[in-house]
């Protein structure tokens, strides 16, 4: 399989970055890179990716099960991911992950039926002096209360 | 002399190597430290925690296994400390633990049962409910339960380390994380549960053994493997007369606790349904069952026939019957039958080796050589596939010692994943590539070679002039398909050459002949299926008396059919690959058969001859007396060991009719006739395998 232009020139650089012998010190972000490009680490980039670093199959799906920010099955469109850890929980975190359940039907690392949200009860984000904290894909959400979490959904929905 | 330290452990002062660990330290001293990852021979994992001590001036509790000792060092493996972390840890090990041990199969021989008896706490403070995770089957031989599982890696590393095969890795996280197969949700490799094996705990169970008998239940009975020529020592597990389960957790043997596929789960053919069970007679024109006395009485009265009008005889011979059986056998042969025409289907050029190794003492190399051997070569064959326990020592030899692998082969084997160099040469071309390996191969202190099937005559002579010319020490390994294919050949089961390989006066009929000749009168197979794929004897009069565990193309040829004990239901000895002599015990019975011995022995009796008394041990004596270079140390064979045989001269005008050697390209899913007969060799996904093919990932 090949990727886009784009990625294939990172690949390259990536592999480059490693000293002989230890490409495999570029599995981690070629899989997170290859899932934001193809949507989830699917069957077929297991096996590229294994066969781009010389690594078994088996060696990859170490990784992959490790990491939680990899995975198999496609997220939503928008993934949201929640932090409970302390200083979130303590601020209402808890509070904001159960509204979020509430509000979109579904539960921990479920995805709505339109395939647009997915919600993820997360670890700390780093972010406990603004928690609580929640992410959307790679965008951080700062103090949030469930109005502003529905206010965000809102404004998702309409970029559709 | 390494440079040595000297270390304090409980007030004792030893002086070890630097850089032995400390848990093999302490094991010098008598000191035992538990431990669950730590694996002698494999990489350290140092993942338990189990092998905690206290080391004066560290601040914190040391994981023995992975600590190197150095001078002056002082060590404590029973403080206070040292206990109270062991309580803990193994109290960490069973929050998540079943503690299923009631149903387990390991319950009894359990590692974290034994540890919890001698070093645990007793309770549990943990009251949470148990993080449960369903138990999977990876393959028809291996199961994976993760909730018994205690993440020690053990496995993994013996897969990939030991076997160079890598199924099995280490996924999720935390109380998650598990044991992931090769293929997702199964597993393809070599099936030989050595994973199963050393699992300390009944995380990993055979599809053969999984919850059918207690271990305290059963007997253990030393036998040597009947399927490949590597000769593994293998434990059968028997409960009332049958085979529960086949390993070698005491790593008695020359295999220690190795076993592929076929030693470990490929001893169902001995239960199998179509086991015959009683003798034949044909009458009418079908095979009728008989009783012992009937059957005896007219194959005695047939032979006698036979003997009497002068009645051209051949006999064809096993390569899985014992030397005992095949001693007797040839002599049977010659002395009774009066004919030099007995054969067996050979598979390796022995014969033209010995010739030109000229009797020379310590030629021939032996299983342990392999692994300390300073370099090997291969040439024309692939062990893995067909050698399984001679790759694994080859393996350990360069893992332990850094020894190289050189390789010469028509196609990709798995020794190419770390072999110094592989070169590919057409099957029967290997020769000529020799001497682009001299260089390297001059520059070790000496050297194994092992050659297949492929070198034959001519080629393996130049094989051996091209050894000697290396000016350093060099063995010789003749790769030959059976459990006793090499013994069959040592005890003269030849047309043309007597027990030791001495020449006979009129040489005999080849099997190749035999199966050609218009002029037979009587035919004699013991254990071996000459008429595999439909074949005939030319002479189809010929009377046909077969010796045999199953109902083959040859015994359902046979005008009287004898069922056979396998070599697992008798006693004797066989000849492995790199001619060592072993002895294997009976371990189970099946009713209604007999030893090839026992009915040669009762026939030669019935026709008045004297043979020598037909139990094994004494003949096991003849041969020891008789045949040349199987002289051997009785004490080492009888207490499980391995013995050497010496290479005998052959002479050098002697004919090594390598026109004869085909072998059967078994691979490690099959096994000529038995393999036919295990259905759980048949059943695993990789079945029939094949050669050595590389992996997509
Ligand atoms: S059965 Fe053998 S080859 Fe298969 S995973 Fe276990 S150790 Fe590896
Ligand atoms: S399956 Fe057994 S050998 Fe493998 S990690 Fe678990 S406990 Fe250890
Ligand atoms: S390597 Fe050969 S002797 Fe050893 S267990 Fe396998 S088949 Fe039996
Ligand atoms: S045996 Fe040392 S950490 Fe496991």
């Amino acid at each position: 399989m090949t990727f886009s232009p784009e990625l294939e020139a990172k690949f390259a650089k990536m592999i480059g970055n490693y000293p002989p012998g230890r490409q495999k010190g570029a599995l981690i972000p070629m899989l997170l890179y290859a899932q934001d490009e193809v949507g989830a680490v699917t069957e077929e980039v297991i096996e590229e990716v294994a066969k781009r670093l010389k690594l078994s199959r088996v060696e990859v799906e170490e990784v992959l099960g490790y990491y939680t920010m990899l995975t198999r099955e496609p997220r939503g469109r928008y993934h949201i991911q929640i932090c409970t850890n302390i200083s979130c929980m303590l601020t209402g975190g808890e509070e904001l992950f159960e509204h979020a359940c509430r509000r979109l039907g579904i539960g921990n690392k479920g995805k709505t039926p339109d395939g647009q949200f997915s919600l993820e009860e997360v670890e700390c984000l780093g972010a406990c002096s603004w928690a609580p904290a929640m992410q959307v894909n790679y965008e951080f959400h700062y103090q949030m209360t469930p109005e502003k979490f529905d206010r965000l959904i809102e404004s998702l929905r309409k970029l559709q | 002399m390494a440079n040595m330290v000297t270390i304090t452990i409980n007030g004792r002062q030893i002086t070890v190597p630097a850089g032995t660990l400390v848990i093999e330290a302490a094991k010098q001293a008598g000191i035992d430290i538990p431990a669950f990852c730590y694996y002698e021979g494999f990489s350290v994992q140092a993942a338990c925690r189990m092998c905690l001590v206290e080391v004066e001036k560290m601040p914190k509790l040391q994981p023995s296994c992975a600590l190197p000792a150095a001078e002056g060092m002082v060590i404590h493996t029973e403080s206070p400390k040292v206990v109270e972390a062991r309580k803990s840890m193994l109290e960490f090990l069973l929050t998540n633990h079943p503690l299923d041990c009631p149903v387990c199969d390991k319950g009894g021989e359990c590692e974290l049962q034994d540890m919890t008896f001698r070093y645990g706490l007793g309770e549990s403070r943990f009251l949470e409910i148990k993080h449960h995770a369903d138990e999977k089957q990876w393959s028809p031989l291996v199961f994976y339960d993760p909730a018994r599982c205690i993440l020690c890696y053990r496995c993994i590393r013996v897969c990939d380390e030991g076997l160079g095969v890598g199924a099995l890795g280490l996924s999720y996280r935390g109380v998650s994380a598990e044991i992931i197969p090769n293929r997702g949700d199964h597993l393809e490799c070599d099936e030989c549960g050595w994973c199963i094996d050393v699992c300390p705990v009944g995380a990993l169970t055979s599809g053969t053994y999984r919850y059918r008998s207690r271990p305290w239940e059963m007997n253990y009975v030393p036998a040597v493997c009947t399927h490949c020529s590597n000769g593994c020592k293998t434990t059968l597990s028997v409960r009332n007369g049958e085979i529960i389960r086949a390993n070698n957790r005491d790593r008695s043997g020359i295999n220690g606790e190795f076993l592929c596929v076929k030693g470990r789960f490929a001893f169902d053919f001995v239960h199998s349904g179509e086991r015959l069970q009683t003798p034949l007679i044909r009458k009418d024109g079908r095979l009728e069952p008989a009783s012992w006395s009937e059957a005896l009485k007219a194959a005695a009265a047939r032979v006698r026939a036979s003997i009497e009008r002068n009645g051209k005889a051949a006999v064809i011979g096993s390569t899985r019957t014992t030397n005992e059986e095949n001693y007797y056998l040839q002599k049977f042969a010659r002395q009774v039958l009066r004919t030099n025409n007995i054969d067996h289907h050979r598979s390796g050029d022995v014969i033209t080796l010995l010739q030109a190794l000229g009797g020379r003492e310590g030629a021939l190399a032996t299983v342990q050589d392999l692994y300390t051997c300073d370099a090997a070569l291969v040439v024309g064959a692939d062990l893995s596939q067909q050698h399984p326990l001679l790759a694994v020592q080859l393996r350990a030899n360069w893992r332990h010692h850094q020894s190289p692998v050189f390789v010469i082969s028509a196609g990709p084997v798995r020794e190419d994943q770390y072999a110094a160099r592989s070169i590919r040469a057409e099957a029967g071309t290997e020769a000529d590539r020799l001497e682009e390996l001299r260089a390297d191969l001059q520059a070790r202190r000496n050297l194994v070679i092992l050659y297949g099937p492929s070198m034959k005559g001519e080629a393996v002579r130049r094989l051996v002039a091209f050894g000697d010319s290396l000016g350093i020490p060099v063995k010789y390994v003749c790769l030959v398909d059976y459990a006793n294919s090499r013994g069959a050949l040592d005890m003269g089961l030849l047309p043309h050459l007597a027990p030791g390989y001495r020449p006979v006066e009129i040489p005999g009929m080849t099997l190749d002949a035999m199966l050609e000749a218009p002029d037979l009168d009587l035919v004699w197979v013991v254990g071996a299926n000459p008429l595999e794929g439909g074949r005939r004897f030319v002479s189809r009069d010929a009377f046909m008396i077969v010796n045999e565990l199953f109902l083959t193309e040859t015994a359902q040829q046979a005008d009287i059919v004898f069922p056979a004990m396998s070599l697992y239901e008798k006693n004797g000895t066989v000849t492995n690959v790199c001619g060592e002599v072993q002895r294997t015990k009976a371990g189970p019975k099946v009713m209604g058969t007999k030893s090839d011995l026992e009915i040669l022995g009762l026939i030669a009796a019935q026709l008045g001859f004297d043979l020598g008394v037909p139990l094994p041990d004494r003949v096991f004596e003849e041969i020891r007396r008789e045949v040349p270079g199987y002289n051997v140390p009785l004490a080492l064979i009888a207490t499980g060991g391995a013995a050497p045989t010496k290479p005998p001269a052959v002479p050098a005008e002697v004919d090594a009719q390598p026109e004869l050697v085909r072998s059967s390209g078994d691979t490690l899913f099959t096994s000529g006739t038995l393999g036919k007969y295990s259905k759980k060799l048949g059943e695993v996904i990789e079945a029939p395998g094949r050669l050595y093919q590389v992996l997509v990932p």
